[in-house]
C-alpha cells in the first residue's frame, strides 16, 4: 500500500472517531465530546493535508483528478472550512452535521480504484488546480450552509411544534443559523463564480470555446443559477430562514448531483473517464 | 363549617374550554354575588386566571354546594354542563385546603414557584372582600394560604431559580434571535403577567419597548417605566412591522391580531422573525397566526412545555415545600373544625367551670369556718349565675348554627372567652433541616 492510501485511512478513522464525538455530544448532550471531537477532527484534518500532499509529490499532479481523489479532496475542503467556521461560531453541533458528510465522502472515496492513473494531458496545466480548488472551496462552503439549513428546518420545526426535546436545547439559535447560512452564501457564491469563469477560460485555451453545454457546465448553471437567485432574493426581497434554508438544502443536491451523477454517468468533459484518460 | 372548592385547571382543561369559563376582572361583583345567594353557599371567593378558574366556598352541606357551584359555572356562561363536567375536579375538607395551599405556593403552577399566582390569588381576594362575599372563614383561609406561600418561599429555593412564563418567554425568545439587545418588544394590553414579561426581557436587554393599551393615558403610564413608547391602540398594526416581539394580555373577547394582518405585517418585515407571546385568556392572536412562516406564536399552555422541560432541578424543593404545606393544613384544619357549636359551647361551660372551681377553692380555704350546708348553697349559687350568664349566649350559638353568622359568634365567643383554640396564625418551626427524601430530621 502506497503511503498516502495509509495516511488516508488513517484520516478517514479520526474523520470517524470526530464524527461518532460529535453525534454523543448532540444526542446524548456531553461537552466533553464535542471538545475530544474538535481535537480529533483538526488532527484528522492536519493528516489529511499530509496525505494529500504526499499524493501531488507521488503523483507529480494536483490530487484532484479522479473520482477517489476528488471525493477526498471535496472531504478535506468541508473539513477545513469548518473548522474555519468552528473558530467563529464554536458549534460543535454544526459539526454533528458536518463530519458525517465529510465521512460519507471519504468512505465512497475508500471504494473507489487508489491508484494513481497517467494524466490526461488537457489536466497538465496550472488551470487544473486553480478550477477545482476554487470549484471545491465553494462546494465546501455551500456544505456548511446545507448543514445549517438542515439545522435550521429541525429547530424551526421544534420551535412551532413546540416540542422541547433534547435537540431543541442543543441546536442554535435560530437567527444564527440564517445568519451562518448568510456568510456561507456571500462566500460561497464568488468562489463557485470564479471556478466556474476559471473554468471558462480553462476551456478556451484548450478547446477554442469558452461554453460548450456539456452536462456539468450546464448543471453547474443551473446550480448557479439557484444560488444567485437566493442571494438576489435575500438581498431584496427578504427571503431568509425557512424558504433561505429550504434553497441551500435543494442548491448543496444539486451541487452534488452535478459533482457526482454528472461526473459518473453522464458523458462529456468533466466525466472521470475521460478526466483520467481512459 | 366545610371549605370547598371547585374549578379548572391547566392541568385539566385545555385553553379553549378555559377561554370560555373565564371571568372578567371587570365584572366580579354580578357572579360573586350570584354564587353567594345559590342556598348552599355561605361565602365565595372566585379566582380566575388565565390558568385556572377555581371558586372557594364555605358551606355547611358539601354534596349540595358543589353540585349548585358546578350548575352554576356551566349557567353562568351558558356552556353545557356535559361539555364542563369531564373537566371539573371538586375538593372539600382538607383536601380542600390542601389544594388552595398548593396554588397559592405556586406548587399546581405551571411554571412550579412562579411568583404570578400568589398576586392573582390576593386580587380574587380583594374583589370578595371589596363585595363582601368573604366572610370569617374564606378571610383567615386565604390569609393563611398567603402566610402559607410566604414560608414555602422563603424555606425553599423553588422560585429562586427564576422560573415563571415571563422567563420562559424569553428562553424560547433567544433560541429564535440569540441575542435581545437590538430587539424591539411591544405590549398589547397592560395585565399583570405581560408587564412582568416585558421587564424580563428588559432586564435581558431589550431596549426598545412600545405600549399599546385602549386605555392610552394607562399605555402612556407604563411606557413611561419601560422609558418606551405609547402607541394608540387603534394603529398599533402600524407600528407591528418594526416589532420582533409582541406580547398581548387584552381582556378583549375576541383577537386583535388576525392571521391576515399577521402575514401582512412578516411580509412588510421582509421576513424577519416575529415571537408573539399570547398570555390572554380568550386568546387575542389568532392560533393559525403560528402557521405562517417566521412568526412564533405561543399562548400560556404552550409555555408549559418550555417550562415541563426545566422543572427536574426543582423537584427537591417540590418536595420541601409540600412538606410545609401539609404541616399547615393540618394547623388549619384544626381550628376550622373548633368552629362547631357543640365543642365550643363544650369549651365554653368547661372553661367557667374551671373557672368557678378554682375560685370556690381559693374562697373555701379563706372561710374555715363554714359548714356543709353553707358551702352547698355557695356552690349553688355560683353554678347557678354561671348558668344564667350562659344560657342566653348558649341559646343563641345554636340558633345561628344554621345561618353563616355563626362563624362569627363562635370565633368571637373563643376569643372573648380565650378557649383553647388552634390559631391558623401562630408561627410554624421553619423546616430547617430538610434531607431531601421527605423525611424530616430534627438534628
Amino acid at each position: 500500500m502506497s503511503v498516502n492510501l495509509l495516511l488516508f485511512k488513517i484520516t478517514l478513522l479520526l474523520y470517524f472517531v470526530a464524527t461518532v464525538c460529535y453525534l454523543i455530544d448532540v444526542l446524548a448532550q456531553k461537552d466533553v465530546a464535542g471538545k475530544m471531537a474538535r481535537w480529533v477532527l483538526s488532527g484528522g484534518f492536519l493528516l489529511h493535508c499530509i496525505t494529500l500532499g504526499a499524493r501531488w509529490i507521488e503523483a507529480g499532479h494536483a490530487p484532484m483528478a479522479s473520482l477517489h481523489e476528488s471525493l477526498s479532496f471535496f472531504a478535506w475542503a468541508i473539513v477545513g472550512i469548518f473548522l474555519l467556521f468552528d473558530l467563529r461560531y464554536r458549534l460543535a453541533v454544526l459539526g454533528a452535521f458536518c463530519t458525517p458528510l465529510a465521512l460519507g465522502l471519504m468512505i465512497f472515496s475508500l471504494g473507489a480504484p487508489g491508484e494513481i492513473k497517467e494524466l490526461n494531458p488537457i489536466l497538465d496545466t496550472w488551470w487544473f488546480p486553480v478550477h477545482v480548488s476554487l470549484a471545491f472551496a465553494g462546494y465546501a462552503v455551500f456544505a456548511i450552509a446545507f448543514a445549517a439549513g438542515v439545522m435550521y428546518l429541525i429547530q424551526e420545526r421544534l420551535l412551532k411544534k413546540k416540542r422541547f426535546s433534547g435537540l431543541y436545547f442543543r441546536l442554535p439559535a435560530l437567527n444564527t443559523l440564517d445568519s451562518i447560512n448568510y456568510k456561507c452564501l456571500s462566500f460561497g457564491f464568488p468562489l463557485m463564480t470564479m471556478g466556474i469563469v476559471s473554468g471558462a477560460i480553462w476551456a478556451n485555451m484548450a478547446w477554442g470555446g469558452y461554453w460548450r453545454w456539456d452536462p456539468k457546465e450546464t448543471w453547474a448553471l443551473i446550480t448557479w443559477f439557484l444560488y444567485a437567485a437566493l442571494l438576489h432574493g435575500r438581498l431584496t426581497v427578504g427571503w431568509r430562514g425557512r424558504r433561505a434554508a429550504i434553497f441551500s438544502i435543494i442548491g448543496f443536491l444539486c451541487l452534488l448531483f452535478s459533482f457526482l451523477c454528472v461526473n459518473w454517468f453522464l458523458s462529456g468533459e468533466h466525466s472521470f473517464r475521460v478526466l483520467a484518460g481512459g | 363549617m366545610n371549605i370547598i372548592v371547585v374549578g379548572l385547571s391547566h392541568r385539566t382543561t385545555p385553553v379553549e374550554i378555559r377561554e370560555k369559563v373565564a371571568f372578567a376582572p371587570t365584572e366580579m361583583e354580578k357572579p360573586l354575588r350570584q354564587m353567594l345567594a345559590l342556598s348552599a353557599v355561605n361565602e365565595a371567593v372566585i379566582v380566575s386566571t388565565c390558568n385556572r378558574v377555581e371558586l372557594y366556598a364555605c358551606t355547611r352541606d358539601i354534596d349540595n354546594a358543589i353540585a349548585q357551584l358546578r350548575r352554576f359555572l356551566a349557567d353562568y356562561h351558558g356552556l353545557d354542563d356535559a361539555v364542563l363536567a369531564p373537566h371539573l375536579y371538586d375538593y372539600y375538607g382538607e383536601d380542600a385546603i390542601r389544594h388552595v395551599f398548593r396554588v397559592s405556593s405556586s406548587l399546581d403552577s405551571m411554571v412550579l414557584g412562579e411568583p404570578q399566582i400568589l398576586g392573582q390569588i390576593k386580587t380574587a381576594y380583594s374583589y370578595a372582600t371589596e363585595h363582601k362575599t368573604a366572610g370569617l372563614i374564606l378571610n383567615r383561609f386565604l390569609h393563611k394560604a398567603f402566610s402559607v406561600a410566604k414560608r414555602v418561599r422563603t424555606e425553599t429555593s423553588i422560585a429562586s431559580s427564576a422560573v415563571s412564563v415571563s422567563f420562559a418567554a424569553v428562553e424560547l425568545a433567544r433560541k429564535i434571535f440569540e441575542k435581545l439587545d437590538d430587539k424591539t418588544v411591544m405590549l398589547i394590553g397592560a395585565g399583570e403577567m405581560c408587564e412582568l414579561a416585558a421587564r424580563h426581557f428588559v432586564s435581558n436587554g431589550v431596549r426598545s419597548v412600545l405600549v399599546t393599551n385602549r386605555t392610552f393615558a394607562r399605555a402612556e403610564k407604563l411606557a413611561d417605566e419601560f422609558g418606551g413608547r405609547p402607541v394608540p391602540f387603534a394603529e398599533f398594526a402600524d407600528y407591528l412591522p418594526q416589532v420582533d416581539i409582541v406580547l398581548t394580555s387584552t381582556g378583549a373577547p375576541d383577537f386583535v391580531l388576525s392571521a391576515d394582518k399577521a402575514e401582512e405585517v412578516i411580509r412588510r418585515r421582509k421576513n424577519k422573525p416575529m415571537f408573539m407571546i399570547d398570555i390572554a385568556v380568550p386568546r387575542d392572536i389568532d392560533p393559525r397566526v403560528n402557521d405562517i412562516d417566521n412568526i412564533y406564536l405561543y399562548d400560556v399552555d404552550d409555555l408549559q412545555g418550555v417550562v415541563a422541560a426545566n422543572l427536574k432541578g426543582r423537584k427537591k424543593e417540590a418536595k420541601k415545600a409540600e412538606m410545609i404545606v401539609d404541616q399547615e393544613i393540618g394547623q388549619f384544619f384544626r381550628w376550622l373544625g373548633s368552629l362547631d357549636v357543640v365543642p365550643t359551647v363544650v369549651a365554653l361551660r368547661k372553661k367557667l367551670e374551671d373557672i368557678r372551681r378554682s375560685e370556690l377553692d381559693k374562697t373555701f380555704g379563706n372561710l374555715k369556718g363554714l359548714d356543709e350546708k353553707e358551702r352547698k348553697a355557695i356552690e349553688a349559687l355560683t353554678a347557678a349565675i354561671i348558668n344564667k350568664v350562659l344560657h342566653q349566649p348558649t341559646l343563641l350559638l345554636k340558633q345561628s348554627s344554621n345561618d353563616a353568622t355563626s362563624d362569627g359568634y363562635i370565633d368571637a365567643v373563643r376569643a372573648l372567652f380565650n378557649l383553647e383554640t388552634p390559631n391558623p396564625d401562630d408561627e410554624i418551626k421553619p423546616l430547617d433541616h430538610f434531607d431531601g427524601e421527605g423525611k424530616r430530621s430534627h438534628g
